[in-house]
């Protein structure tokens, strides 16, 4: 068999142990789904009154408007449990079994990635289904939602091999909680519940040039209609180049593994 | 060597590896005949680990040329790894996964047809006496039972070379005892094995050949027994009950010393001959002795012996070996550098007594 065959091979068997993880360890799912679920409540149930129909541009329901980002919140959740669960490889000592076997380097990290992928995209669809339930309506066709899968994919791919290098690069379990802080962090500082144009300052500087305003935009134009306008290339760009520090910075950390 | 002799598993001239400022092996040469036991002996922090890393391809070195399995370590590395196996320090277990599925996953990384990899698996499990928890989670093993499914997943790939970094550490006596079992049914076998330990009854009992690593050089090669012999410290105890004996035994033996108490040290072989004749000898001195106790060469005498200086513990080294049925610490992969900061704060380095001949003795042929 070639070399890209083995690691197409390798690739598949790490995706299987990622998978089976998953499923003896549900928590990763369910943390992922539920607090964005939650925080779905606690906006729409909560604070979606206050804010009215004055919080969003366009003047639709608040759930609408507050959707995209609780998508995009879940998908942070589930870059969280993926730095954790590299990180426990790390320390047990799994990792460093794999590099002294023949088997294809990069089959490690991928299976990580693949199964992030797929477990994120599944708490999105399950989100989703939430937020119907709740009384999110969408204006998206088929292409639309395909499209909007595809940047959830995007962005999970980026955070994912973030998340891998930063389960690498952590000494502790503890030491990936300023990522998942990040990730939690910063969709509330972003257009997720309330239009950046709202904010003051410097704030509001930061909300409107952030990575996660540019991809919540994204969404909600392509979820609920609202315009675009050239947040779909920021977003895009954004998701490969976080893709790419992220791949090059887990590859380092996966090549100097056992030498800390 | 023995022209005779098959050809080396692991050879290595001159490996030298720093961390920053820290020198961890200073000039390590080590040559491991195929078909045996090759034990690493030091204290922590003597560079044990990081040997290992560096010989299983994990770690790359600074300096020195290597050849492990008939392959060259920088330019082959991957043919090195299909040949080698390693179980390091801290079980590299999956605890989410069963005992079985552990075994299978490294089934199927070795590229197995599922029903040779799930013989095998089944066989693993039988020999290891791991049939009854094969369906159960790694992370309710026991750490004796983690050890030894850490050792079977390395076994799955039938490697010719084994690496067993301190594969005893932390473990209970029994377990212990299964572990040698275990080791000396693989060199039964045909496999090589590279043993890391601090313990010096462990090297006693399964080495071939010892090579005592201390602060990055090797102070001593031979077989146990030769090492021994270069070892003073070994002495026989006798007790008094009454001061006007003990005098009278300081007199007829008078290389003896006395220790603590009621109790005279006398120095030299333990073995059972030497305790009959100083028996016998004070018999007929009719000097009545109340008890005895034998003293033989432990790692600190061997040490003090070959570098001046004594094996100083790192009070880590017990906790972490105790705490085997937890999943490793961050600390896992760096007890050596903390021993070794410990130790040099701990001992003023007085240089080694016989830095010219680090090779005293011959290398042996290699018993099996």
């Amino acid at each position: 068999m070639s070399t890209l065959t083995f690691a197409a091979r390798d690739s598949a068997t790490m995706l299987r142990r990622s998978l089976l993880h998953t499923v003896r360890y549900p928590v990763t799912i369910i943390v992922s789904l539920a607090v964005p679920a939650l925080l779905l409540l606690l906006f729409v149930g909560v604070f979606g009154g206050a804010l009215g129909t004055g919080a969003t541009p366009s003047g639709g329901k608040y759930i609408d408007y507050v959707v995209p980002g609780i998508l995009l919140m879940s998908v942070g959740y589930g870059a969280s449990s993926t730095a954790q669960a590299v990180n426990r490889d790390m320390t047990e000592g799994i990792i460093a079994r794999f590099r002294t076997m023949a088997i294809s380097r990069s089959s490690v990290l991928t299976g990580h990635v693949a199964g992030a992928l797929i477990r994120t995209l599944l708490s999105a669809v399950l989100l989703v289904g939430v937020a119907l339930a709740m009384g999110f309506r969408s204006s998206a066709g088929v292409t639309e939602w395909l499209a909007a899968a595809g940047l959830v994919a995007l962005l999970s791919l980026a955070l994912s091999w973030l998340a891998v290098a930063v389960g690498l690069a952590a000494g502790t379990i503890e030491g990936t909680a300023s990522f998942s802080l990040v990730v939690q962090l910063l969709p509330f500082v972003s257009s997720a519940f309330v239009p950046t144009g709202t904010m003051s300052g410097s704030v509001r500087w930061f909300a409107h040039n952030e990575p996660f305003t540019s991809i919540i935009d994204t969404l909600r134009g392509l979820l609920t209609g609202s315009a675009i306008g050239h947040s779909g290339i920021v977003a895009a760009a954004w998701c490969v180049g976080l893709s790419l520090i992220g791949y090059v910075w887990a590859g380092m950390q996966f090549k100097r593994g056992a030498s800390r | 060597m023995n022209p005779a002799a098959p050809s080396p598993a692991i050879t290595a001239s001159g490996l030298r590896k720093s961390f920053g400022e820290k020198v961890v092996l200073d000039g390590v040469d080590l040559s491991v005949a195929e078909g045996t036991v090759f034990c690493l002996l030091g204290p922590n922090g003597a560079g044990k680990t990081t040997a290992v890393q560096i010989l299983s391809t994990l770690l790359p070195a600074d300096g020195g040329q290597v050849r492990v399995a008939g392959h060259d370590l920088v330019r082959e590395p991957d043919a090195v790894r299909a040949a080698i196996g390693v179980t390091g320090q801290f079980s590299a277990v999956d605890g989410l996964l069963t005992g079985r599925e552990n075994l299978l996953l490294m089934a199927s990384l070795h590229h197995l047809r599922g029903a040779e990899g799930r013989r095998r698996a089944q066989d693993l499990l039988r020999r290891f006496d791991l049939v009854e928890a094969a369906d159960k989670r790694a992370s309710t093993y026991s750490g004796g039972m983690r050890r030894r499914l850490d050792l079977a997943m390395t076994l799955v790939g039938e490697p010719r070379l084994i690496f067993l970094d301190e594969p005893t550490t932390g473990l209970d006596p029994r377990s212990r005892r299964t572990m040698w079992q275990i080791v000396r049914e693989l060199v039964r076998s045909g496999v090589t094995i590279f043993l890391t330990t601090q313990y010096l009854d462990e090297a006693d009992e399964l080495a071939d050949q010892i090579a005592v690593l201390d602060q990055g050089r090797i102070v001593a090669t031979g077989t146990s027994a030769e090492l021994k012999r270069r070892v003073p410290g070994g002495h026989i105890r006798l007790q008094f009950t009454e001061e006007a004996p003990l005098a009278a035994a300081e007199q007829l033996l008078e290389e003896a010393s006395r220790g603590e108490g009621l109790a005279l040290n006398v120095p030299g072989e333990t073995n059972v001959r030497a305790l009959r004749a100083l028996l016998t000898r004070l018999e007929q001195a009719s000097i009545e002795v109340e008890g005895l106790a034998l003293h033989t060469p432990d790692l600190d005498d061997v040490f003090f012996a070959l570098t001046g200086h004594a094996a100083a513990e790192s009070p880590a080294t017990e906790d972490d070996g105790a705490s085997t049925n937890e999943p490793a610490s961050a600390s896992a992969d760096k007890p050596a550098t903390t021993a070794a900061s410990a130790r040099d704060a701990a001992s003023s380095h007085v240089p080694p007594q016989q830095p010219s001949t680090p090779n005293a003795s011959a290398p042996k042929e290699p018993t099996r």
